[in-house]
């Protein structure tokens, strides 16, 4: 069987930020990639804005994965292409993984800790509740946009979009440089789920209206989509009986949310954060599974892949102190009111491993106006600042070092919002 | 008085425009790029276009291109004309020029992706 230090599911922006990390400690890996092409998602998010943290520039998805691919390529680091992870088992110093593929058919690897980069799916017409029949033509933004990118099809020619996710968004206005007609996107929460700037330069530069607090709630066609009937819904998200109006067009596109991927996790016992979705962890990124630690999308939903590199980074930095068994453990929690912030992470902190700083991301549950964020260990003030608005589409982060805290005594770390 | 949503970074910036005796006076930014970009907005607005080319390649059907530079806004779909008349023949790398000064608008459609790296 083959044996490395460590094992990278995925060679997205996550697994690869993480792999050169581990290159540079002189550790062996091996990264599994399902696709025949590495680089993720990025791949077709051809629009500009990627890296502006991290490189300062503005650059498209397929750029930003080629500055560390290309890195990835020059240090030799093995990927194995086209490969399936069918079951993953822990044993006595790690874990076997058996992947699949069509040149060595089924076959074992042996690694000492794994690193989860698999990213997140996005939720499909079948996990959101709408009438009528399943014609061709509903597709999810992500399909919507490999269809147009990758393999240059144009998938309707007129469409509504449902749901005003950033992927949603960005897709009303490259099908409508493609020449399709976006009609509206409909959004049944009261605010939008994507960042504000894309608003403004997706939709309001190409006059495509925003339909908040309203849905999609059938679908008609046999064949092809022929119409959708939009309706506002109450504060409940109830359709509101009278508000029904039918849009003829021969496309629904869905940006209804993304979820991180974890079934691999799931089936080595990690568990899971209902609020993220993604796996509980503490600051180097592990899940309760020592060795398996988990990072980008399906550690949690973020909107900047600056960030999916940065955690890619610190997962890998903690494999590396895995492996070489310099962590000692002991746990406290980081608790918050779940009114007030949607989640934060990470969910755990270890007491015993505080030497670097610690990177705290959180998004808050409401749009709120001139918030003081603070964060205590025990009743100890740790952090505090204020934001003039912060709101759930654009995460915040507060990077803390917290060695000189004395965690005899203070036994948690609590996250506060004051309006 | 015009809103506009400030789009050079993702903080998404709500700025207020006003127009005091010919001079602009920005309010709601929080950094001079944001402040340069509400006055271009007022007197020129441009943008940067991304988009795709086809190419003879059975992996790699379409690749990714953007302007090297920023264009006016109201000549997106002008340009976007001349990128569909593409058909890119050979391996191209990252910045490679697909049509130099596209339009007399003195901005180059340049490829964002190495095809070296996906195709064998």
């Amino acid at each position: 069987m083959e044996q490395y230090d460590v094992g990278i599911i995925g060679s997205g922006p996550a697994g690869l930020a993480a792999a050169i990390e581990i290159e540079k400690n002189g550790l062996s890996q091996i990264i599994i990639e399902r696709e025949n092409r590495p680089g993720g998602i990025l791949k077709q998010c051809i629009h500009d804005g990627f890296g502006l943290h991290r490189f300062k520039e503005r650059l498209s998805g397929p750029e930003y994965a080629e500055r560390f691919l290309t890195e990835v390529i020059n240090k030799k680091i093995p990927i194995y292409k086209n490969t399936f992870v069918t079951e993953i088992k822990k044993d006595k110093d790690g874990f076997v993984l058996t992947l699949v593929n069509s040149d060595k058919s089924i076959f074992e690897t042996h690694v000492k800790a794994l690193i989860l980069a698999n990213g997140c799916r996005e939720r499909t017409a079948k996990q959101v509740f709408i009438h009528g029949t399943r014609p061709s033509g509903v597709y999810t933004a992500g399909t919507a946009q490999y269809f147009v990118n990758i393999s240059g099809y144009l998938p309707c020619k007129k469409c509504v979009i449902l749901g005003s996710g950033d992927i949603g968004l960005i897709m009303a206005r490259r099908l409508t440089l493609e020449g399709a007609e976006v009609c509206g996107v409909y959004e049944a929460k009261s605010m939008p789920s994507g960042l504000t700037r894309n608003i403004a330069q997706c939709l309001n530069d190409f006059d495509i209206p925003l339909h908040l607090s309203s849905t999609v709630t059938k679908i008609h066609g046999n064949e092809r989509v022929e119409a959708v009937t939009v309706q506002k819904v109450d504060g409940h998200f109830n359709p509101i009986d009278g508000t029904e109006e039918v849009i003829e067009c021969d496309g629904l596109i869905l940006s209804v949310g993304l979820i991180p991927e974890n079934e691999l996790a799931k089936s080595l016992g990690v568990q899971m954060d209902y609020h993220t979705k993604g796996p509980i962890v503490n600051q180097r990124l592990m899940t309760n599974v020592k060795g398996v630690f988990s990072c980008g999308n399906a550690l949690h939903v973020n909107d900047l892949v600056d960030y999916v590199s940065e955690s890619a980074e610190i997962a890998a930095r903690g494999a590396v102190k895995h492996i070489k068994k310099q962590d000692r453990e002991e746990q406290i929690n980081v608790l918050f009111d779940d009114s007030k912030f949607l989640y934060i992470v990470p969910q755990k902190i270890n007491i015993k491993d505080l030497d670097e700083d610690i990177i705290f991301y959180f998004r808050s549950k409401e749009i709120v106006k001139d918030a003081v964020v603070k964060i205590k260990a025990g009743d100890v003030e740790i952090f505090k600042r204020k934001y003039p608005s912060i709101k759930p589409p654009e995460m915040e982060c507060a990077c803390l070092n917290i060695k000189d805290i004395d965690f005899s005594t203070e036994n948690q770390i609590t996250f506060e919002m004051k309006i | 008085m015009k809103k506009i949503t400030c789009i050079v970074c993702p903080k998404g910036c709500e700025m207020t425009v006003n127009q005091q005796n010919g001079k602009i006076i920005v309010t709601g930014n929080s950094c001079k790029r944001g402040e340069k970009f509400a006055v271009d907005e007022m007197l020129h607005p441009t943008r940067t276009l991304q988009s795709t080319v086809k190419t003879i390649y059975k992996q790699m059907p379409r690749i990714s291109v953007k302007t090297n530079n920023v264009i006016p806004k109201d000549k997106i779909f002008k340009v976007m004309n001349e990128i569909a008349k593409v058909n890119v023949k050979n391996k191209l790398k990252n910045g490679d020029v697909i049509i130099k000064d596209v339009l007399n608008l003195g901005v180059d459609v340049i490829s964002t992706v190495d095809m070296n790296l996906y195709i064998n």
